[in-house]
């Protein structure tokens, strides 16, 4: 069994409201050394490996589904499940 | 003329948009569930607002991949009209009927209040009974209607005149020029955030959204049937 952790961000050159509003937060509670927050999605897949090739599987379905490539960028890892 | 209003777990929507149908506009409707197979009984194909599956994931994302959605492509490809509002916008831009996507609002909050709109296109099938720049009154209902294309997707929509509604004065979330709705480069599918079936009648604050759906059967009364 595999363990595929997927990283889903906002794409650079969109804007992250959310983002702003947490380091405006941060900002407030005295962390002025917080430049930028950036907010996205994490998810885990555990996968049984097949005939298929997992680095394919995985960015056919974050291509497909998990991540929409208009407005998002995504990175995985692949591990061994414990 | 015979609409197919869409239902997806989560929509919401759809009983106004059957209502501005069948009450208002006087035309012959029907809910069509998401798992059905087959669109070819209608001429017209209608994607209601709401939560699509609880906006898990992303708006629209797991509702794109409903059987109906097939079929709503190939009602698109066929030349068919056909019309998603707010959820219904989410779900035809995750398909890639429409370009673009829709993102949280700038401010941040849910936004539920009549705008005004400016009709920027009225040379198409949904706004030829409207008046080139008219400013109309529709209700928007969203949190995520923050349209957002990059700059060369931008410049096509600009260049085929593809920007149908923009909204006029303040711009309720942030939106890309202020964009409220978009059509296809065909010309027969569009998607805008604002809810047109909510404004079909004066008694319940304005009327102005009628005359989309009045636009659309004109069009399609002159396409297929002889006079």
């Amino acid at each position: 069994m595999k363990k595929v952790k997927i990283y889903v961000t906002l794409r650079e050159s969109v804007l992250d409201p959310q983002g702003s509003a947490v380091k405006g937060s941060l900002h407030t509670m005295g962390y002025s050394e917080v430049a930028d927050v950036r907010i996205g999605k994490y998810l885990e897949l555990q996968i049984d490996p097949s005939e298929r090739d997992i680095d394919g599987i995985v960015k056919e379905m974050s291509e497909k589904l998990l991540a929409n490539t208009v407005i998002e960028d995504y990175r995985y890892e692949i591990e061994e499940a414990n | 003329m015979k609409f197919a209003v869409l239902v997806f777990p989560g929509s919401n929507c759809d009983l106004d948009m059957y209502h501005a149908i069948k009450d208002e506009l006087g035309e012959e409707v029907e809910y069509v569930w998401h798992d059905a197979t087959d669109l070819s009984g209608y001429d017209g194909i209608l994607l209601p607002g709401g939560f699509s599956y609880g906006d898990y994931l992303r708006c629209g994302a797991i509702a794109r991949f409903s059987n109906v959605m097939a079929e709503v492509v190939k009602a698109a490809e066929a030349g068919k009209p056909v019309l998603g509002v707010c959820n219904g916008f989410q779900i035809l831009t995750e398909v890639g009927l429409l370009p673009g996507a829709l993102l949280r609002n700038k401010n941040l909050k849910f936004m539920c209040r009549k705008v005004n709109l400016k009709v920027a296109n009225n040379n198409t099938l949904f706004t030829n009974q409207y008046d080139q720049d008219e400013v109309i009154q529709i209700p928007i209902a969203h949190g995520e209607g923050n349209y957002y294309c990059d700059g060369e997707t931008l410049q096509k929509l600009k260049d085929n005149n593809q920007i149908v509604f923009t909204y006029e004065g303040e711009n309720p979330n942030g939106s890309i020029e202020n964009i409220a709705g978009v059509i296809n480069e065909k010309g027969n599918v569009l998607g805008m955030m604002p809810h047109p079936e909510r404004a079909v009648n004066e008694l319940i604050g304005g009327a102005d959204g009628l005359a989309l759906f009045k636009s659309i059967v004109k069009q399609w009364r002159e396409s297929y049937v002889q006079a």
